[in-house]
């Protein structure tokens, strides 16, 4: 509560640099039930092109559920999801990631059989020649592609402040390390949307911080964002909009100062009888 | 960059000077004969350690696709008498195929379904060839024919050992290309997190399927040369037996290392060599050293001791 209050940001701090754009995602009655559980129910959100969109909610409300049915990795047991204006629904992950999407993870997923740097060039797999025979044979024009990969990966590493850990194995890095790894391999896909999964989970205040600016720097670079995070204080800053979400379904939606005076989202976190 | 390429020119390099020099200590045709079965088994689990080491899939029954291939030679050239490097591409062609058919839906799944699916094709194969007798002679095995190309004929164990030196060779750089690109890291990335690898375009059931077929083939192709060199080829070099014994020689050695594939084969073929009296206990023995690995080192052998190195770089 204090904590929801507490960063009611005024209307000079919120983010207006960025001029809401035509809706880049559109979720349409989404459902999604694991045996027989409803863990999205009948789910209707837009989210505006150049946007930092949160999803907020209690342990349990589905947030994870609706990432992965964006993604792909689940499929919708109704509804749609539209995407860039195309109807994307129960689409792989690979052929959206082909269509501009690209996301982080809540428990991360890093290739640990391979370096920091290449874990985020696999993220420019969609830009290179993935065929076997010129990797077979090295073909020239594949080896330069893969030299410049190299370099950009590289850069991308500095851009989250990974620099240290340019030729590092992955599992000898710290946690919150990763965390911007995971984002710098997202990012090596060029995404138009990039979901981030609790990004701020399990760091420290300064980590945080960092996570924060990685952030601010992608949106401003014209990326949409969809956020899921429980650190309040980070997405009542840097949210243009927030849904929140309780039991599946949709409780609030606004800017961040509407969603945090909305009753119904204080009950939701408080617990409070309605 | 420049210490990839480095690595893999260095060990390339080596690997070249050993085959090159190996035939001055060969100083008779045991001894040839021992060197030219470690190639052939090198081959094959170089390409098996592409999916099992780098990809992350395990087959149970390579020893099929490579009886696959050795019997095509055999039939091919000894009963309808083909060109034995037709009957060589046939038998490859018809692999790749029947690995393509079998992975196409099971690579879809996850889990251990393609071991399960890869055990019953070894199986399979191996109860073919036992019971087409008309055709492969059953469990007594076949005569195959000598490998002519262009009129020359090959012969003798000088002139196998430096065919299958250079196959190895070839083989050992294909790999170490198809590893450092776009496709080897999507590879990788499968084994690492199939849904991360997704998430940035990866088509994971795509590379899996390729990785299998290209391993596949691999065998294949050692078969059919082994058919020729061996001339005589039983049913048991497709058997269970033999799949589990190349998969130890990819542990053993260390997986995703193309290094410790070769490192592998050659002394898992070795051992046998020098420990005749083990003879009657020899799937004790291989068994014992496929669990002692995965206790006690199971990075495999040339990434431990490579681990001992100061400057430590992946072979």
């Amino acid at each position: 509560m204090t904590m929801l209050t507490a960063q009611k940001p005024s209307s000079d701090a919120a983010p207006v640099a960025r001029r809401a754009g035509p809706p880049l995602l559109r979720v349409e009655n989404l459902s999604r039930e694991f045996g027989g559980v409803l863990a999205i129910g009948d789910l209707s959100f837009t989210v505006a092109a150049g946007d930092i969109h949160s999803i907020i909610g209690p342990n349990g409300a589905g947030k994870t559920t609706l990432f992965n049915l964006v993604t792909g990795v689940y499929k919708p047991s109704g509804g749609r999801v539209l995407f860039d204006g195309a109807d994307v629904s129960g689409q792989a992950p690979y052929k959206l990631a082909a269509r501009g999407m690209s996301r982080s993870f809540q428990n991360l997923q890093i290739f640990f059989n391979m370096t920091a740097l290449e874990n985020v060039m696999v993220g420019r797999h969609l830009h290179l020649d993935t065929r076997l025979l010129p990797a077979l044979f090295r073909f020239p024009s594949l080896v330069r592609k893969d030299s410049e990969a190299r370099d950009r990966a590289a850069q991308l590493m500095a851009d989250v402040g990974l620099s240290r850990y340019l030729g590092a194995d992955a599992d000898s890095m710290p946690y919150g390390a990763l965390k911007r790894l995971e984002i710098a391999r997202a990012l090596a896909s060029e995404p138009k949307m990039l979901l981030l999964d609790e990004p701020a989970a399990g760091l420290n205040a300064t980590e945080s911080r960092e996570i924060d600016a990685v952030i601010k720097t992608v949106a401003a670079s014209g990326v949409t964002i969809i956020l899921v995070e429980h650190d309040m204080k980070m997405v009542m800053g840097i949210s243009d909009h927030i849904t929140a979400l309780n039991h599946g379904r949709k409780l609030a939606e606004g800017t961040p100062a509407e969603v945090a005076a909305n009753p119904d989202v204080i009950a939701a976190y408080l617990g409070a009888a309605p | 960059m420049n210490r990839i390429l480095h690595g893999r020119l260095t060990g390339l390099a080596v690997l070249g000077a050993i085959i090159a020099v190996l035939p001055v200590f060969l100083t008779n045709n045991f001894y040839l004969d021992v060197a030219i079965l470690a190639g052939f088994n090198a081959v094959v689990c170089v390409g098996l350690n592409l999916l099992i080491g780098y990809a992350g899939q395990i087959s149970l029954g390579h020893a099929g696709f490579f009886g696959i291939g050795a019997y095509a030679s055999g039939v091919l050239v000894g009963v309808y008498g083909w060109p034995p490097i037709a009957a060589l591409l046939a038998g490859a062609v018809f692999v790749g195929v029947l690995a393509f058919a079998v992975a196409k839906p099971i690579l879809r799944l996850k889990g251990h379904y393609l071991a399960m699916a890869t055990l019953g094709i070894g199986i399979i194969v191996s109860i073919v060839l036992r019971t087409e007798s008309g055709l492969t002679g059953g469990p007594d095995g076949m005569m195959v024919e000598p490998f002519k190309i262009f009129g020359v004929e090959l012969y003798g164990e000088k002139v196998w050992y430096w065919v299958v030196g250079v196959l190895l060779f070839v083989v050992v750089w294909l790999s170490l290309n198809l590893i450092d690109s776009p496709m080897g890291r999507a590879l990788r990335a499968v084994h690492g997190s199939e849904v991360a690898a997704e998430v940035v375009g990866v088509d994971t059931a795509r590379f899996k399927v390729m990785v299998f077929v290209l391993s596949a083939v691999f065998a294949s192709v050692a078969g059919s040369l082994f058919a020729h060199y061996a001339g005589l080829i039983t049913p048991a070099k497709a058997d269970f037996f033999k799949s589990i014994e190349l998969v130890t020689m990819v542990v053993f050695g260390g997986m995703a290392s193309t290094f410790g594939a070769v490192v592998g084969a050659v002394v898992l073929t070795l051992l046998p060599q020098a420990l005749t009296v083990f003879q009657d206990y020899q799937q004790i023995v291989l068994g014992a050293i496929l669990m002692a690995t995965m206790v006690f080192m199971p990075k495999g052998l040339l990434p431990t001791l490579a681990g001992f190195l100061p400057s430590r770089r992946r072979a």
